[in-house]
């Protein structure tokens, strides 16, 4: 079975959601929709007081990489002002007062991807539409669904793979059309082979098939799927399409085909509530809702909850607050009970080599950290900081419990160094 | 509201830390302490405990003289190092001898360096040398198993006879091989029992704890030049320390280079001065010395030969990229 070199297996802790069919969330009474959501900042296009419904656009940015957000409820701005960001900061949002009537804007005829607001939903949140057309001589020949979910506990693309299989399928072919594609690869884990069954029926249009991998973590990164699909490896500091790839998310995929059919902007996704809640669940839910209204949709928190992360137990970002909203990429929120939640203090290396046999891009992540922990950020770089996925398992796994993933952000982050493929751009 | 916790991903932490690497390594050593103990009588017993405890005393001594706050791995490893300098010294030392290489191991090889995971040299491996200089009668003392009276090892036996006759002729039948492979032999405490020593090794290799390269290389490589040197290659790797050494010392973590190309070179390094001290120095083990050598070329290997990242066009990461 393809796989790619290093990796590690977790504990999946998904039977709370799999399989749960997708229920419609409260449409909430608040939505909070952050003008930072893929590309740059937007620009309110709305003022405090204005009516809107709910698929308006309602902030759009002249930036090159951007894409505007819409409301996804009808009702009032009543305010529009600092909110924190489900990636950890503050930033500015419109605050949508519902009016619970659901009034949408008339639908658009061929809307176009920018237009709808697509952006990268597996986390990414990079704005589709310049994925979807890549710089003259970048040949695109495969384009890889992702379909993997390799993140514990989360269930949100199994879920859409078991209930939306056609339209998954038939926004691959549109990608594959748009970018003159040979070929489209739907890449899922072993682990569900239910989403596997669900699709195969739908693989007759254009040259589309599924390839299951091994499940490993991170299986889902867009390096690790381009290698274990293609056996291709996207140079450093460059992109999948510098190797002929395009990769997307299986939600980006049936966003997509969605927005085409109905003419109607991306205002909802499906995301996993679980952990620590009382009924765990796959919601669709309106972008802007806030954590604290999902959580009393899935009937409260069960036992202490200490840690609300958005995303998954490996890569995702803890909240302060249940005031965040959910945005266009957020793929899960999970509450971890107090049990669950254990605070390490980290001891000095022993050079064991587990994150250097785990690393998925063959870093030495313990070295890495030594430098960036002195604050020699050039040679942090020199080892290949830049190239770190940051997909946590380096720290995972350190049996002297070092915060390695962290260090190496840390250094990535430095001025002078580029910062993964947002730097690139 | 709050009262959550913030911090930075990973949310959830692999069971295994360095604390239970440690008691996984202790475990893995047991069968061939106790074979040893078997082999050698009632003073192994006070040989292996004087040792560790020489060694917990002075780690948690050093950690109080530097300041340091101890972390279960600390005293754990200690406990390794004063086991496995029981197991590399001859059954005749005396308890107290065992004690003060073990103090040397602590203090000098280990926290002189910075303590755990910052020496250069394998604590255990530069105590022993640090015996075999200090007193070198009793350390090349062996004892037969079940028995009082006191031998030469098979390597000291073959090194005599290299210079009274020709080694090349020196018949291996199966009967020595059986001997050496269940440990019915003169020679280190713990290093006799080939079989025990492999069963704790598999357990260390199931469990993730050693890696696998630098044992294949060194012995591989011992055999291999063994054989093309004429000598019995299935000799030279069931005698002597060769087979503690390969996945009990070498693979030490601190002391080994952490890139995979760089475990195979310092596994294959490990072979070739062992054969080279075996064949062509006076003395007749080399494996100690061979280990010793390479744990200094290790910071050397960590610079050169790093593995190539995901992306990048070749291993020389450092040089290529400015």
């Amino acid at each position: 079975m393809k796989t790619f070199k290093g990796g590690i297996h977790l504990d999946h802790h998904k039977d709370s959601t799999a399989g749960k069919p997708i229920r419609n969330a409260k449409e909430p009474k608040i939505a909070v929709i952050h003008l930072s959501q893929g590309g740059a900042l937007c620009q309110p296009l709305v003022k405090v007081g204005d009516t809107v419904k709910a698929g308006q656009k309602i902030g759009d940015s002249d930036k090159l990489i951007s894409a505007p957000v819409h409301s996804s409820v009808s009702g009032k701005v009543t305010a529009i002002d600092n909110a924190p960001h489900p990636n950890g900061s503050v930033s500015s949002a419109i605050f949508i007062e519902s009016d619970g009537k659901g009034e949408t804007v008339e639908p658009i005829p061929n809307i176009s991807v920018r237009e709808a607001g697509i952006v990268g939903m597996g986390g990414g949140s990079f704005p589709t539409h310049i994925k979807l057309h890549p710089p003259i001589g970048k040949n695109i020949d495969t384009v890889i669904l992702n379909g993997a979910e390799c993140e514990p506990y989360i269930t949100c693309d199994h879920a859409l793979m078991l209930q939306e299989p056609l339209s998954i399928v038939e926004g691959l072919a549109g990608i594959i059309n748009t970018v003159g594609a040979k070929q489209g690869l739907i890449a899922i884990e072993d682990n569900k082979p239910d989403a596997v069954a669900k699709i195969t029926p739908y693989l007759s249009m254009g040259n589309v098939q599924i390839i299951v991998l091994k499940t490993k973590y991170p299986q889902g990164g867009e390096k690790e799927l381009i290698y274990a699909l293609l056996n291709r490896e996207v140079p450093s500091g460059g992109l999948p399409m510098d190797v002929g790839c395009i990769v997307s998310n299986v939600g980006t995929s049936h966003a997509l085909n969605r927005s085409q059919k109905t003419g109607m902007p991306l205002t909802e996704r499906v995301i996993t509530v679980t952990g620590a809640v009382k009924d765990p669940s796959n919601l669709r839910v309106k972008v802007g809702t806030r954590i604290a209204d999902l959580i009393d949709d899935c009937g409260g928190f069960a036992g202490n909850p200490k840690k609300v992360i958005l995303g998954g137990p490996m890569m995702g970002i803890t909240q302060s607050t249940l005031e965040t909203p959910i945005a266009k990429c957020t793929t899960c929120v999970l509450v971890l009970d107090e049990k669950d939640v254990k605070l390490f203090e980290e001891q000095s290396c022993i050079r064991c080599c587990r994150c250097v046999d785990a690393c998925p891009v063959q870093l030495t992540p313990n070295f890495i950290a030594d430098y960036s922990q002195n604050k020699m950020y050039a040679k942090a770089k020199e080892l290949g900081a830049a190239d770190c996925i940051e997909c946590g398992i380096c720290s995972y796994v350190c049996p002297t419990r070092r915060d390695l993933v962290h260090w190496i952000k840390t250094a990535k982050a430095k001025k002078g160094l580029p910062a993964g493929r947002q730097g690139k751009k | 509201m709050s009262g959550f916790t913030v911090t930075n991903a990973p949310h959830i932490r692999a069971k295994e830390d360095s604390a239970m690497i440690m008691i996984y390594t202790i475990t893995a050593l047991l069968p061939a302490v106790i074979v040893g103990a078997v082999l050698f009588g009632a003073r192994s017993i006070g040989l292996v405990t004087g040792s560790i405890i020489a060694a917990v005393l002075t780690e948690y001594l050093m950690l109080f003289l530097r300041g340091r706050k101890a972390v279960p791995a600390d005293p754990l490893s200690a406990v390794i190092t004063g086991l496995l300098i029981a197991m590399i010294v001859t059954p005749a030392t005396p308890w107290w001898m065992a004690a003060i290489g073990s103090i040397f191991a602590i203090s000098i090889v280990k926290h002189a360096f910075g303590g755990l995971g910052f020496n250069i040299f394998n604590p255990a491996l530069a105590a022993r040398a640090f015996l075999l200089a200090s007193w070198p009668v009793i350390m090349t003392t062996w004892p037969r198993p079940f028995d009082a009276v006191t031998g030469a090892t098979h390597l000291a036996l073959v090194r005599t006879k290299v210079m009274e006759m020709s080694l090349w002729n020196m018949p291996h039948h199966i009967d020595t091989y059986w001997q050496l492979f269940i440990g019915d032999r003169g020679g280190c405490l713990g290093e006799t029992s080939a079989v025990a020593l492999l069963a704790g090794a598999a357990f260390l290799l199931i469990k993730d704890v050693i890696d696998w390269r630098i044992p294949t290389g060194f012995i591989l490589s011992v055999a291999i030049i063994s054989a093309a040197f004429g000598y019995d290659p299935i000799f030279q790797v069931l005698a002597g320390g060769l087979v503690l050494g390969a996945f009990f010392m070498a693979t030490d973590p601190v002391t080994k280079p952490i890139g995979r190309i760089g475990r195979w070179v310092f596994g294959i390094g490990c072979g070739v001065i062992t054969v080279a001290i075996r064949f062509l120095g006076g003395y007749p083990e080399g494996v100690c010395y061979a280990i010793l050598i390479m744990n200094g070329f290790t910071p050397l290997i960590d610079r050169y030969l790093i593995d190539r990242v995901y992306g990048h066009p070749s291993t020389s990461l450092r040089a290529g990229k400015k």
